[in-house]
């Protein structure tokens, strides 16, 4: 089987990448370790193929049998333009080009005491047991091969730490940017957030490229969620049309703590999503958010777990996707209550438009219930954009297209508006704005 | 203004209009009353160009040209105007924003500058007043979770905003209280002027007594067998569809 053969010497390279980075690295002992741990168990479960049932609809096979070189630090200014920053205002800003970090680009604005914001591999040497307490622990490496991967073979990231109490207005903008060299490289970001109790935090991802190429980011964030703090995130996906994009995203919510989610995806060629809470703690509260807008032969899919591990907690998730062309996306979304956790309240939701004949979603909730007194509901819709309001719309003077953008926009606006951030939600709104239509004006409320 | 010739339409390939005529010169009210099941919505929908019914025979000539060549969005800048009888709830999109958008089409159609946001809301503002509308509804969505009575009130406030030269109304009076069909009817009057025809399609009389029309039709099973003046309303509302299908068949 020649796809067999590509896909090995594909996990070689991986291992060869390990090798090498194992060679030069005088680093920590215990960091050593977690990534042998991580590439041996990537060498172990190997690419996921479509066998398994959480792969069931997104095919990894090219993303599997074509060999990515490590990305290397490129000259910052070319992966700058003028829309690089994601939104307005002041924002502590990490910026990493190519997977690394750019000293230049990044801005740590005017912090309060009590809040570290840095490269991951700075604090890795500054605040090594901090680091080492934390990272990896919720992060499935054992059982997820691209988990596992980034843990072996990531070479930064940010590190994130809120001290007990303190509330964080200004938003943490963790920017991954693509320089125009950056054709056939991978890079792992890896993302490591910790939260302290009653405090109140931002976090803003987004990933993009100045260039369309094919790469491959593969990027795993993990959140401390501490007691009776309250935590908003919001990631958006916008890579190159050519790109590969796996994203893990895992929180772990103490007591009474209060998470936020929003997923935008919106770029790659091929891009998974993997998001998953433990509600830890008594009373916790996570709420899944989450858009996918692709067109072409763009393939998104978005995995959501919501594990309910402790009584009295509630979970909201509220996703939508508009699908165009002959592309395709997958939604899953797992509500796991555990024996424990009674009084259990969930609701789950996924709305789909299909703009085109020949584009194809497969969503599905997966229940697994095993306390008795709990409320879980979901419901998905798969639907055409109503030709009766298209028509409304027309009869006054709204041309076609104008009418088909605007119904389009308010369904997708539907999930933006959740976001609290304003500055973000405007950034987003003008966004996918600009990917329909000249017709709207920056600012202009829909 | 409006000639409607011989016009054949239909629905799923059911015959619905089977060779209406009407004509509507400026300035003129014109009712189109008939029992249900006899084409009146159909007709009104034709006419703002609503592509479910296929026009299989006649003309329509409006203002000297081919309606039917015209796409809606084309007939609404050219000044026609259907107040629906199910207005349409478009979530996610602010009454404030399809408003402006609507009326921008419809002036820049006609060689007129976009209004700004400050122009557009006093305009809004006073046409509000006229209809009793509530500002709070302009930031809501289109018609989304409207009463009845809202929503057919909002139809005749975008009809105050965009001043057609044709306003087409759909059974507006349909589902609407006496208080509201009168805020509705004072909205259309307020309207009228020698420029702007309107026509009402409606089951029952009632709304007649309130906007008062030129000319009366009977629409019935797809053509129009009579016409007349306001009294041939009163006389529908006295003695019923029945009494014109009896004389129907005896002519």
């Amino acid at each position: 089987m020649p796809e067999a053969g590509e896909k090995r010497k594909a996990e070689e390279s991986y291992f060869a990448d390990f090798a090498a980075m194992e060679r030069a690295s005088n680093g920590a002992s215990w960091l050593r370790a977690l990534r042998k741990q991580g590439m041996e168990r990537f060498v172990e479960m190997g690419f996921p193929t479509t066998r398994q049932e959480a792969w069931r609809f997104t095919n990894t096979a090219v993303l599997a049998q074509t060999i990515f070189r490590p990305a290397l630090p490129a000259d910052d200014s070319s992966a700058i333009d003028g829309n690089a920053w994601f939104f307005r205002g002041e924002a502590a800003r990490l910026v990493l080009v190519n997977g690394h970090f750019s000293a230049r680009l990044s801005s740590p604005a005017s912090l309060p005491r009590g809040v570290r914001v840095m490269s991951l591999r700075h604090a890795v040497e500054s605040h090594g047991a901090l680091v080492e307490e934390r990272l990896g622990r919720f992060a499935d490496s054992a059982h997820e091969a691209f988990v596992a991967l980034n843990t072996a073979l990531f070479t930064d990231g940010a590190f994130i730490e809120i001290a007990d109490g303190v509330t964080l207005e200004t938003p943490m903008h963790l920017v991954y940017l693509r320089s125009d060299d950056a054709e056939g490289t991978v890079t792992h970001p890896r993302n490591l957030v910790v939260v302290g109790r009653g405090a109140q935090a931002l976090v803003i991802e987004s990933y993009r490229s100045s260039a369309e190429e094919k790469y491959f980011t593969n990027a795993v964030t993990e959140f401390v969620v501490g007691e009776n703090s309250s935590v908003e995130h919001v990631r958006l996906q916008q890579e190159s049309g050519q790109a590969f994009h796996v994203g893990n995203v895992v929180a772990h919510q103490g007591r009474a703590s209060r998470f936020l989610s929003h997923s935008v995806s919106l770029g790659a060629q091929l891009a998974r999503h993997d998001i998953r809470s433990v509600l830890a703690g008594e009373g916790a509260e996570c709420t899944l958010n989450g858009l996918y807008q692709v067109g072409g032969r763009q393939h998104v899919d978005h995995h959501t777990t919501l594990d309910h591990a402790m009584p009295h907690c509630g979970s909201r998730e509220y996703y939508r996707g508009v699908l165009d062309g002959k592309s395709s996306a997958v939604f899953n979304g797992a509500i796991v209550v555990r024996k424990d956790a009674q009084k259990t309240d969930a609701i789950q939701s996924n709305k789909n438009l299909l703009l085109s004949e020949e584009a194809t979603i497969n969503t599905k909730p997966e229940l697994q219930i095993l306390a008795d007194d709990v409320r879980c509901t979901h419901g998905a819709t798969v639907g055409q954009l109503d030709p009766e309001a298209i028509f409304y719309l027309r009869a006054r003077g709204i041309g076609l297209e104008a009418a088909r953008h605007l119904l389009t926009r308010a369904f997708a606006n539907d999930v933006i508006s959740r976001i609290h951030f304003a500055p973000a939600r405007e950034r987003l709104e003008a966004t996918l704005l600009s990917r329909l239509s000249a017709e709207w004006k920056p600012g202009e409320v829909l | 203004m409006l000639e409607v010739k011989n016009l054949h339409a239909s629905a799923a390939g059911k015959e619905i209009l089977k060779g209406v005529d009407l004509e509507v010169k400026q300035g003129e009210i014109h009712a189109i009353m008939g029992p249900n099941g006899s084409g009146k919505s159909t007709l009104a929908q034709v006419l703002a160009g609503r592509d479910v019914y296929a026009v299989m025979q006649g003309e329509i000539v409006y203002e000297g040209k081919n309606l039917l060549d015209m796409a809606p969005e084309d007939r609404a800048r050219e000044g026609i105007f259907l107040a629906f009888q199910y207005p349409m709830e478009i979530p996610g999109v602010s009454n404030m924003y399809f408003l402006k958008a609507a009326l921008n089409n419809v002036r820049k159609h006609r060689g007129l500058p976009d209004l700004d946001a400050m122009d557009f809301l006093s305009l809004v503002r006073q046409k509000m007043k006229l209809l009793n509308i509530d500002e709070a509804l302009m930031s809501r969505a289109v018609n989304e979770g409207f009463s009845g009575g809202e929503k057919k009130r909002n139809e005749i406030f975008q009809m105050a905003v965009l001043e057609p030269k044709l306003a087409i109304m759909d059974e507006t009076d349909s589902g609407l209280d006496i208080d509201a069909l009168r805020l509705v009817a004072d909205g259309v009057n307020a309207l009228r002027s020698p420029e702007r025809s309107i026509i009402v399609v409606t089951h029952y009389q009632r709304l007649l007594n309130y906007i008062v029309p030129d000319f009366v039709h009977v629409l019935y099973n797809g053509r129009m067998v009579k016409s007349g003046g306001k009294e041939l309303a009163l006389e529908l509302e006295k003695k019923g569809y029945g009494w014109l299908e009896e004389e129907l068949q005896i002519a």
